[in-house]
């Protein structure tokens, strides 16, 4: 599972903005949809746009413009001065927006730590068990090749 | 030259519905979703999104159906969505080292730590038609290995450059150009060719790494990996100041070995393609990294000769949108263009004839 420590700067935070943008819609809809009713002043109505995806020559050398991306942001505030931001790749506004509130849940002494453990960390579980079942999958097609001695068959 | 026309509002709105009736088909038969396009057409949306220059997949979805599958008309459908879209900023570039490997095979080397995942593949099938898809069987489930797979799987690339075997990936600093932002000039480093050929053509870019291979402008490639899989995507807001993930998207990355070089100065070491690609997009990754190739022989001092060497020849003409707007264009109106061309061929023949009289009769 991935660590997510509890406001350790902007590792944390990072941590749960990461899980809150890799998470199904679907998945965070149901764990926490209840939460979008938290009141708040929206900063940044939900806006799509696009972002320019980067590659590197030989995956390792200098930066090239590979071809762009669809995102959508959002930003919140909470009646207690909480700022909640949220970049999602994809056009969904809710998912932006939900995603926004609960970046300034979790940086609330109050909500934090729920916040953490009723969402965070259900869907942090749910993204390893995903990976873990795509790469046993791909494990199995690994494959040996023997090579024959030309004049073999 | 084109001159405008006018008119033909009614007859051109009764195309549009007559089109739109026959993009529906049969109305006995169910209308496609877009999650039936996204889910089970992939490498046709995949496909989108790479010359498209626009990761997204439901839209590149609504794209093919909208275009009738007409895969040139949806990318073309593309370019014109993302131009409403406003522009965030630049990712930090993909770290394909940390990939979630769903494919990974080496043609050069058997035996490479991590080993060989052939993952979802159309190789070593048998290219016969599957009758239990037209009868609308499911299919079985995947396999499941008891371990998964290392999630360090060195490049295998590495292996070489560990004994100086192959050139270091090129390293230069700064800004990479962005062809979104200022139209192409030549030269054209490689950034902004490694730009064009990701937005490229796949039939040209196939068609112009075989020549290659067929002896115009041979680089003897191997496949030093290929692989496919997810990527995180990371992208620092200006707001915020750190870098956040922001999604993950699946990508094809292929790692050609070539030719070998050397000089007074380098013992000789085998040159690098480089290829990458949104979505599982196998052949036109290892055509853009053959094609890659080729275009760097000027930098590696190689006589250039050939089409695939000469940049402004395969850069100029790599984009689908503006060859198809070119050689499209001719079907609309050029009556006037072609009326002054009808009255100049009649007099160069009445003037060739020395026929007073037909000379008259064409004014």
């Amino acid at each position: 599972m991935i660590p997510i420590a509890p406001n350790e700067g902007h590792t944390g935070r990072a941590a749960w903005m990461r899980i809150l943008s890799l998470a199904d819609w679907r998945d965070l809809e149901q764990l926490a949809a209840h939460y979008a009713a938290t009141p708040h002043v929206m900063l940044r109505p939900p806006e799509a746009g696009l972002v320019m995806l980067r590659g590197r020559m030989g995956s390792t050398g200098a930066a090239f413009n590979l071809g762009e991306a669809t995102a959508t942001r959002c930003a919140v505030r909470l009646a207690d001065g909480a700022e909640g931001h949220a970049y999602v790749m994809g056009r969904n506004a809710a998912h932006a927006k939900l995603a926004a509130v609960l970046d300034a849940l979790l940086q609330t002494a109050e909500r934090g730590q729920e916040v953490r453990e009723r969402v965070i960390d259900p869907l942090a579980h749910r993204l390893t068990q995903s990976n873990v079942a795509a790469a046993a999958k791909a494990a199995a097609t690994k494959v040996d090749f023997f090579t024959m001695v030309r004049g073999d068959v | 030259m084109y001159v405008a026309v006018k008119g033909g509002e009614q007859a051109i709105d009764a195309a549009h519905r007559l089109l739109a009736e026959e993009r529906r088909g049969d109305r006995s038969v169910p209308s496609l979703t877009l999650a039936q396009i996204a889910e089970q057409l992939t490498l046709a949306v995949d496909r989108v999104m790479n010359e498209g220059s626009l990761h997204d997949r439901e839209l590149a979805a609504l794209a093919i159906q909208q275009a009738r599958g007409d895969l040139i008309e949806a990318i073309f459908l593309i370019r014109a969505a993302r131009t409403t879209l406003p522009r965030f900023g630049y990712s930090e570039p993909l770290e394909t080292r940390r990939m979630r490997v769903k494919r990974r095979v080496s043609a050069a080397f058997k035996d490479i730590p991590g080993g060989q995942i052939l993952g979802p593949t159309f190789d070593y099938t048998h290219r016969l038609l599957d009758f239990s898809l037209a009868a609308g069987l499911e299919p079985p489930e995947a396999a499941v290995a008891p371990t998964g797979l290392s999630t360090d799987m060195p490049r295998v690339l590495e292996l070489l450059d560990s004994e100086g075997l192959i050139e270091k990936p090129s390293q230069e600093q700064g800004e990479p150009g962005d062809l979104t932002q200022d139209p192409l000039s030549f030269p054209a480093d490689r950034d902004l060719r490694l730009q064009n050929l990701a937005r490229g053509d796949e039939g040209f870019l196939l068609s112009l790494a075989y020549s290659t291979q067929r002896g115009y402008g041979r680089t003897h490639p191997f496949a030093g990996e290929i692989r496919v899989g997810m990527v995180e995507v990371s992208f620092t807001p200006e707001e915020l100041g750190f870098a956040i993930v922001i999604g993950e998207i699946t990508v094809t990355e292929c790692e050609m070995i070539n030719q070998f070089k050397g000089s007074a100065m380098v013992k000789p070491q085998f040159t690098r393609g480089y290829g990458l690609c949104f979505g599982q997009s196998e052949r036109k990754a290892m055509s853009m990294a053959l094609v890659d190739r080729s275009l760097r022989s000027g930098e590696l001092g190689e006589e250039r000769i050939a089409p695939a060497q000469d940049e402004e020849f395969v850069l100029s003409h790599s984009d689908n949108v503006q060859a198809t707007g070119f050689v499209e264009h001719l079907k609309l109106p050029h009556y006037v263009d072609f009326q002054s061309e009808l009255v100049m061929l009649r007099r160069m023949r009445a003037e060739a004839s020395g026929d007073g009289q037909t000379l008259k009769a064409a004014e």
